[in-house]
């Protein structure tokens, strides 16, 4: 028996996989956003007024990954934006094998934005690295304004924080500011939107963010 | 659930592991496992255990762990206390401003490997 010293992460061979596939979608001009939240933070009904607002400006597809069903991809094909399921079979996240799995079955010719719908939980989703151009969460008004003391990682790990069903904030004992400012102290950088997709507000600003992530990804070796 | 896709990539580094270096049999592995890095050791074990069996690479590898213990630091007044003792508030000035230094590892350390008895001498082409 030999000795084989290799102090190397375990999420290594994960990590390098995630960032060949971020190369690929680069060079084929296609935007690709990891969406995480909690189960019934309200990804899907973002994800239909998303593509309901930005249809006639993009190809869209959404890779959906669940543990089991298949009611959420015949939404967003419903929707009217290109869709395929995902089963993790029991696993808890996508890591990048599965992605880009979904991602060669789904098919990106001619797509601009693409969505992977991760799987309904704050832990284990912002461990991996999917290949996602950018991380974006959702944090919804009745889940409450400690989660960021308790998930902390999938705060620092997002580049943007959409806080949605804000037109439920009269009913919540939630404080934004306090949220805000937990937030922050874990990632100064983040933006933070705050939406409500039923009501339109906010949609705009996250539309916009959309835009202007898309032309600069699109732009050659930016 | 969490610690099963541990294991899978664990695995799945050890197979690139042992293509690169000719590896027949890895006779052990040695994990280093942060104190808050979210592993649960039981179940890090028992998911070895099952998951091994389908991979005859690691099949007969025995899995040794060792802890990092937890370790934050205070940038206000620059010490460093136990993480799980005090949490993010530094227990001598007060101060929210710390960070993690060690203790969210999982690092595959080293491993015991037994090569190919047979290497091919002739290349191809």
């Amino acid at each position: 028996m030999k000795v084989i010293e290799l102090h190397k992460s375990v999420t290594a061979s994960n990590d390098r996989d995630a960032q060949v596939l971020r190369d690929e979608l680069k060079e084929k001009g296609v935007f690709f956003v990891n969406l995480m939240s909690a189960a019934g933070s309200g990804k899907t009904t973002l994800l239909l007024k998303t593509i309901e607002d930005l249809r006639e400006e993009y190809k869209i597809a959404v890779l959906e990954a669940d543990i089991e069903a298949d009611v959420d991809a015949l939404k967003i094909e419903e929707g009217g934006a290109r869709s395929i399921q995902v089963h993790t079979d029991g696993m808890c996240h996508m890591d990048a094998g599965m992605t880009r799995t979904g991602l060669e079955e789904m098919g990106l010719e001619g797509m601009d934005l693409v969505f992977l719908e991760n799987i309904g939980n704050l832990i284990c989703p912002a461990e991996y690295d999917t290949g996602a151009s950018k991380n974006v969460m959702i944090l919804s008004v009745p889940e409450g304004d400690d989660k960021p003391l308790k998930y902390p990682l999938m705060f620092q790990n997002s580049d943007v924080l959409l806080v949605t069903k804000i037109d439920v904030l009269p009913y919540f004992n939630f404080d934004m500011k306090k949220m805000q400012e937990r937030v922050r102290f874990l990632n100064p950088d983040i933006r933070i939107i705050p939406v409500s997709a039923k009501k339109g507000e906010g949609m705009k600003e996250w539309e916009d963010w959309l835009r202007e992530q898309i032309a600069l990804w699109k732009a050659p070796h930016a | 659930m969490h610690e099963l896709s541990i294991v899978t990539h664990v695995a799945k580094t050890l197979d690139e592991l042992a293509e690169e270096n000719h590896l027949e049999k890895i006779g052990s592995v040695t994990l280093q496992v942060g104190e808050v890095s979210g592993i649960v050791t039981d179940y890090f074990i028992d998911c070895w255990n099952y998951f091994k069996r389908k991979d005859p690479l690691i099949e007969e590898a025995e899995l040794k762990l060792e802890e990092i213990k937890a370790v934050t630091f205070c940038e206000d007044c620059k010490q460093e206390y136990e993480t799980v003792r005090y949490g993010r508030i530094c227990p001598y000035c007060h101060s929210e401003h710390t960070y993690l230094v060690t203790g969210n590892e999982c690092i595959i350390k080293e491993i015991e490997a037994e090569e190919r008895k047979e290497e091919k001498k002739e290349t191809c082409e």
